[in-house]
């Protein structure tokens, strides 16, 4: 006899339970920390707060842990969370000009005013498992002291910009208050600021396919790498009342500009272009890929032929987002039994007629 | 009611803060005015994730006043996992009454069905979209749909449905069948099934769509004119069971088939179970029912 599955209630008590017990994992092992997180999980935590968009160590450490290590998962606690934060407004733009440099390379240049300087980066490193890590209690590595800990540098794009080879960054209209895509259903075709914050909070998986896709000829933006900086930077605000801005804060942010060669159009002389990627923290994938998308996205401003996906801006934008697309493909999980009773039924009675 | 003490006090009533709530009752007012019609709402991120029924849940949460009764089913059924969940979550945040009962219901939230219990002047119920655009799967392209949509450019719509015939001898949509709503805009009535969709026609309560991740808000009002798209020749028409409902014996309603054991041996219920419970209560018997006594 069938009985109408009740108890739904129970189920989902039962599976909170159940993930929380092996969210913990075997109790004889010491419980992972949020500072332990924070501190030796950092590209996760960077990763984390890029794509929650939302700037705060402890808070992307906590999702992480709460996630069990998926960082989708925790980019996602992290959104639920922003979304009920209250705003005071905007920022002034981070200036990152005034970056305090912990890394700055340019492939375009042997060496550049301010130097190279190379920082904490896995690039030149063998990658051999290193199996003193598999040991505890070793001492904590120092890094030699480096000169330029700190300084500041001029963007090596604005060298060229001066010349005019390299076109001027469009500047942001100071007195409209900025897009926010957070707060605007959005609209097609969608302007470079709206363009570049979507592709800031994108997923990195996705952004990396897609500028590899162009670097394989799919709409080919020759590239090369301006300039990639990692550093802080001062956030400051204008509160209304007082009428001159207030330093808040320092975030790490990850900023790249791209070369791109340009043949000129009608309306513009042969110049190198750009594209624009950053991040929170340290990621330099997802800067350097945002960098090669954005600009593949300049393809209709730029008056070039469309032809690739890379250049869609309505197939890019509307699938970067790895919250919403997770949520969408999974929830192929709930119960269909409705539709698929519908399908059935029609399938049935198609056969029936293709049998008669 | 739940008691004060059992509502989450963290958050605003009905979790959404009130500038929020007023800009998804701006876009519900506007959806009201242009019934069918598609309107853009800046929808938040919530703490469930897209596709689990966001939209329906901020609709849901900017129109929930603390005297409201709120009904939520998922197939039909209250008791399925992701309706247990959204009832619990407005339990939590809006410590409003729930129920299981469509008559007793103000509010009803719903993902894939309308209740067989016809509803009422007063009653508001709120579907969950995934995919608002009803011709989405004919042009992927938003810049076009929309332009589709301001043209009354249909042809597109009715070339798919008369290929259909030509291929099957029949439209072989068994849901999300499209519908015009108020002789303008073709709708996605959402993946109901078209059995439901002879419902939504003229019927007093307030229809309310909401589709989180794709940002859009549409509405029918009471009374208003909605017609599944068909030709004279291959009228419109539901689906059809050659059995009863097994438990309450209906004949009128959507069925469930449930397989009972490794023979394939298949059982037909109600999918709404609350519609399934009152003709049992009313002693309506079926056949599963009839043999067990």
């Amino acid at each position: 006899m069938y009985v109408a599955v009740k108890g739904g209630e129970r189920a989902i008590d039962n599976a909170h339970g159940l993930m929380a017990e092996d969210r913990r994992g075997d109790p004889e092992v010491a419980e992972l920390t949020i500072p332990q997180i924070r501190e030796q999980m950092k590209l996760a935590v960077d990763r984390v707060m890029t794509e929650g968009s939302v700037f705060d160590r402890d808070l992307a450490a906590l999702a992480i842990k709460q996630a069990r290590g998926d960082l989708i998962e925790a980019a996602f606690l992290i959104r639920a969370y922003r979304t009920t934060l209250t705003r005071f407004g905007a920022s002034l733009p981070v200036d990152t000009g005034k970056m305090k440099i912990d890394r700055r390379i340019s492939a375009a240049f042997k060496d550049i005013p301010g130097g190279q300087v190379l920082g904490p980066t896995f690039d030149y490193t063998h990658r051999l498992l290193d199996f003193k890590l598999a040991a505890e209690g070793g001492e904590a590595p120092m890094a030699l002291p480096v000169d330029a800990d700190g300084e500041t540098a001029p963007h090596v794009l604005d060298l060229l910009a001066a010349e005019g080879l390299v076109e001027t960054p469009g500047m942001a209209n100071d007195d409209a208050a900025p897009a926010d895509i957070t707060r605007e259903a959005p609209e097609y075709p969608m302007d470079r600021e709206a363009r570049l914050q979507s592709l800031a909070r994108g997923d990195e998986g996705y952004l990396l396919a897609l500028a590899y896709s162009t670097q394989r000829g799919y709409g080919r933006t020759h590239p090369f790498a301006g300039e990639i900086r990692l550093g802080r930077v001062s956030v400051e605000f204008m509160p209304e009342e007082l009428g001159f801005p207030v330093e808040i804060g320092e975030i790490e942010l990850t900023e790249c500009n791209m070369i791109n060669q340009f043949k000129g159009s009608k309306a513009m002389p042969p110049q190198f272009t750009r594209g624009y990627g950053v991040a929170f923290g340290h990621g330099e994938r997802k800067a350097m890929a945002m960098a090669l998308v954005d600009r593949s996205l300049r393809s209709e401003e730029l008056g070039e032929e469309i032809t690739a996906p890379a250049q869609d801006q309505e197939f890019v934008l509307s699938h970067c987002d790895n919250v919403q697309a997770t949520g969408f493909l999974e929830h192929l999980k709930l119960p269909h039994y409705v539709d698929f009773q519908s399908e059935l039924e029609l399938v049935r009675r198609m056969r029936g007629e293709a049998a008669e | 009611m739940t008691p004060e003490s059992e509502t989450d006090q963290q958050y605003n009533f009905a979790y959404l803060d009130e500038q929020t709530k007023r800009m998804i009752r701006r876009a519900l007012l506007k959806a009201v005015a242009i019934p069918g019609y598609q309107v853009p709402f800046a929808g938040r991120e919530m703490p469930m994730p897209y596709g689990w029924g966001t939209g329906g849940i901020q609709v849901t949460a900017a129109i929930l006043r603390r005297d409201d009764t709120l009904k939520v089913i998922d197939q039909g059924a209250d008791d399925t996992t992701n309706a247990v969940s959204i009832r619990k979550f407005f339990k939590r945040v809006a410590g409003i009454a729930t129920t299981e009962k469509t008559r007793e219901a103000t509010i009803i939230q719903t993902r894939h069905r309308i209740p067989e219990t016809p509803l009422e002047d007063g009653q508001i119920i709120v579907f969950q979209v995934p995919i608002p655009e009803p011709l989405r799967f004919l042009e992927p392209r938003e810049t076009e749909t929309r332009k589709m949509h301001a043209l009354e450019e249909y042809g597109l719509m009715h070339v798919k449905l008369y290929e259909d015939i030509a291929r099957h001898g029949h439209i072989a949509t068994t849901y999300a069948y499209p519908v015009k709503v108020a002789g303008r805009y073709i709708m996605d009535p959402s993946p109901t099934p078209k059995f439901d969709n002879p419902k939504m026609n003229r019927t007093p309560a307030l229809q309310l769509f909401g589709a989180g991740r794709e940002k859009r808000i549409y509405a029918i009002p009471p009374y208003t004119e909605v017609v599944s798209l068909d030709f004279e020749d291959h009228p419109f028409e539901v689906q059809k069971w050659d059995r009863p409902c097994a438990l309450c014996g209906a004949t009128e309603s959507f069925l469930d088939e449930v397989i009972m054991d490794d023979q394939g041996t298949r059982m037909f219920v109600c999918s709404d179970t609350d519609h399934c419970e009152k003709r049992r209560g009313e002693g309506h018997v079926g056949p599963a029912q009839e043999a067990a006594e």
